[in-house]
């Protein structure tokens, strides 16, 4: 291995400079990207229950049926339809109109409040969306005892709760689920930069015969992956602030953290995932075959396996077990923490020994790739 | 005649590229398989092995057999005793416990005195859709036993309520993902291969010898199209076998249904590849270009996300993403068992959507060729 010329590597880091800036591909992916992502995760993806819609039908004509109707419509977190006929409600539900329907029976306001009988009520979710069917049931249900403790005071009963559970959140105070979502959809976009990117340059330079070209000049092997490595390297760190920037900035979303554990953590990440692509692209040396691989091996398993949506903790054995080689995943929990909980070290530190533990691997991996196909 | 001769060979042509290299041939099953064995077990909004962190400050029996009821609750695996609240912080901060419980030391003195007893629950909010899961269990956990306790002292109940599923009973997340997995992935592989036959051909250099051929600019679309709605169709099909064969999810509507609109979907993905391809001078540009328009789509598809969540101009602008329209489609009819008004009602946005991506990329091509 012979030592580094920095006029070379300097040449080198200028052209790949000039070939990302002079393919509008390039920036667009760098800088248009990343904001337009953060706007989708933003205002796209919201697993916080909004108003939901449901079908009520009443077969009774009681004075409690008339009361728990009212307290149905009146509830902030539902939209209530009436319907007449239970087919029509039922269409609605597959036309997926409605995620759920309530039917007040006829025997309603006779059997209420009867020991040993269940309520003549029935509520039926639509299953086919499971994280909507817990809220539609969460919130029906909370509506049901409610209604049910205020009749009960009506009625002069006392009714006294022994034990009062009272929530607090931690680090996100508002429980939002934009504030953990978008910290880690920048995990996503900064995949997008390092491993998308960079899974094509290397395979371009084999598929237009240019890397013979390089091959033939003094370049060692170093310096063609540093080359690579550096300006990529500037283009995520850019495009990680500019995250930031429209996060807080224009999302409102909290960051605590500080500049300097952005950077920290940021690197390491990017260079696993700087690593990531350009063993891909110098393992595949055709720019379709390593496009399709770039997507699997890295953007789709950090939107799926990196915690960002799905926890990870709820994954089967074998597959957490996956998780562990997946950069994405520390990169995730630690922006996490940055935004929500500030720089912490004791809580980061885990997570970077990691992130440079992948990052040894995945450029090593490339590193050794370079080398077979040089010789 | 010829017209068919022509495409056909053109077809054999795109075919013999896509299949020519063994990671070629790869990159058409493998991905399929990998993500339909480790997808449907990833993507899940449910809570489980979560841990929770118990500060007890009393030691009445109130507050232990409450705390024996949620361990044995099954809901969390583990149940770690801490006992002080920096120890609560620290379990919490590094993720070791989902939810801690802090009961005070007047607990036990409160209940018997006929008061409320406060039990403060701390949530991860990094985590805030897992740790109000979990936390809605713990609450299901302390109205069993707030029950038990009332019937043991005579008070009368409020009375339960019973709730079912429809289409799936149970509410496992496979069945949900599974059917919308057949969109997203098709759309990876149909999407990808059609952006990137143009661009491949220009940045090659192989796209003058075809013009020069006795094809027309129309045949040279259709002859890109046809392999890719195949591809979508065969790797789609691969993931419906392994639904219903190996992951047991029962398919309850009509296969034509299905299949007649995903030929759709597939023309109104081949469309978008092609206005893509038409634009871009590279593979890179194609590949980017694709991806920029695909990853949103897939994001706003509602899979990852219900569409009905979203702000309402949003929801609106949806409505020109095939992929939301064909994630219902298949939805809807995998497992409602959707009409077949229902899913035309779906069908013809991605109509419009082929229309006009298509004559947008003819044109294109038209202007580029002069």
């Amino acid at each position: 291995m012979n030592a580094i010329s920095w006029r070379r590597l300097k040449a080198l880091c200028w052209k790949e400079t000039l070939q990302i800036f002079r393919d509008p591909s390039s920036i667009l992916v760098a800088f248009f990207m990343p904001v337009l992502m953060l706007f989708i995760f933003g205002y796209g993806i919201n697993l916080d229950a909004s108003r939901l819609r449901v079908g009520l039908r009443v077969e009774d004509s009681g004075v409690d049926a008339i009361g728990f109707t009212a307290a149905l419509t009146g509830s902030p977190w539902l939209e209530v339809r009436i319907y007449e006929s239970q087919q029509a409600m039922e269409r609605a539900m597959v036309d997926s109109q409605i995620r759920g329907f309530i039917v007040i029976q006829q025997d309603f306001s006779r059997k209420l409040g009867k020991r040993g009988e269940t309520a003549p009520l029935q509520v039926v979710a639509d299953g086919s969306e499971p994280n909507i069917a817990q809220f539609v049931k969460a919130t029906v249900n909370g509506v049901w005892q409610d209604w049910q403790m205020q009749r009960a005071e009506d009625r002069g009963e006392e009714v006294a709760r022994e034990i009062q559970f009272e929530p607090r959140y931690w680090f996100n105070s508002s429980a939002q689920s934009r504030n953990f979502i978008i910290p880690g959809s920048i995990t996503v976009i900064m995949t997008v930069i390092g491993a998308l990117l960079t899974s094509l340059v290397v395979a371009r330079e084999w598929e237009r015969g240019t890397m013979e070209a390089l091959l033939a000049s003094p370049v060692t092997r170093v310096e063609l992956l540093l080359s690579k490595i550096l300006p990529y390297y500037a283009l995520g760190m850019v495009s990680l602030f500019l995250c930031v920037v429209v996060a807080r900035w224009v999302l409102d979303v909290p960051f605590c953290g500080t500049i300097l554990g952005l950077w920290v953590v940021g690197s390491f990440f990017l260079l696993s995932v700087l690593g990531i692509g350009l063993a891909i692209s110098t393992g595949m040396r055709n720019q379709f075959n390593a496009a399709q691989a770039a997507l699997n091996a890295a953007f789709l398993p950090a939107v799926m396996l990196s915690g960002f949506i799905y926890e990870i903790s709820s994954m089967p054995v074998f597959l957490r077990g996956v998780t562990h080689i997946i950069p994405a995943r520390y990169f995730v929990s630690s922006m996490q923490t940055i935004f929500q909980a500030g720089t912490i070290w004791k809580l980061l530190w885990p997570d970077i020994l990691m992130l440079m533990g992948t990052t040894i691997v995945f450029l090593g991996l490339t590193a050794k790739l370079t080398k077979r196909r040089m010789e | 005649m010829n017209f068919f001769r022509r495409i056909h060979s053109l077809v054999r042509k795109e075919f013999q590229s896509l299949l020519s290299t063994k990671s070629g041939k790869m990159l058409l099953i493998m991905p399929v398989i990998l993500q339909t064995a480790l997808f449907p077990f990833a993507a899940t909004l449910e809570v489980k092995n979560a841990s929770l962190a118990v500060f007890n400050e009393d030691h009445g029996r109130a507050s232990v057999e409450m705390m024996q009821r949620f361990a044995a609750s099954g809901a969390f695996t583990r149940i770690i005793p801490v006992w002080s609240g920096a120890e609560v912080e620290e379990a919490i901060g590094t993720r070791d416990a989902l939810l801690a419980v802090h009961i005070p030391a007047d607990f036990s003195r409160k209940i018997a005195a006929g008061e409320t007893s406060p039990v403060q629950v701390v949530l991860d909010g990094r985590r805030s859709n897992s740790s109000q899961i979990a936390f809605s269990y713990l609450q299901s956990v302390l109205e069993v036993y707030l029950k038990d306790r009332a019937a043991a002292a005579g008070h009368v109940l409020p009375s339960d309520m019973i709730t079912r599923n429809w289409f799936v009973p149970n509410l496992e997340y496979t069945h949900f993902i599974l059917p919308s997995l057949v969109a997203i992935i098709t759309t990876i592989g149909s999407l990808i291969i059609t952006a990137l036959s143009l661009a491949r051909e220009r940045e090659q250099g192989t796209f003058d010898q075809l013009l020069v051929s006795p094809l027309t600019p129309e045949m040279i679309m259709v002859g890109k199209m046809v392999p890719a709605v195949l591809v979508g169709f065969f790797q789609a099909t691969l993931i419906l076998a392994a639904a219903v064969f190996i992951y047991d999810v029962p398919f309850r509507g009509h296969l034509v249904l299905l299949y007649g609109a995903m030929f759709f979907y597939a023309l109104a993905l081949a469309g978008v590849g092609l206005f893509i391809s038409s634009l871009s001078k590279t593979q890179q540009q194609a590949f980017l270009g694709a991806f920029v328009f695909m990853v949103p789509a897939i994001l706003l598809s509602g899979y990852t996300a219900p569409v009905e969540n979203m702000p309402v101009w949003l929801q609106h602008l949806t409505w020109v993403n095939p992929v939301r329209h064909f994630v219902e489609v298949v939805k809807g009819v995998y497992l409602k068992d959707a009409s077949v008004v229902r899913v035309f009602s779906l069908v013809w946005p991605l109509m419009v959507i082929s229309l006009a991506s298509l004559t947008a990329a003819a044109l294109m091509f038209r202007k580029k060729t002069g």
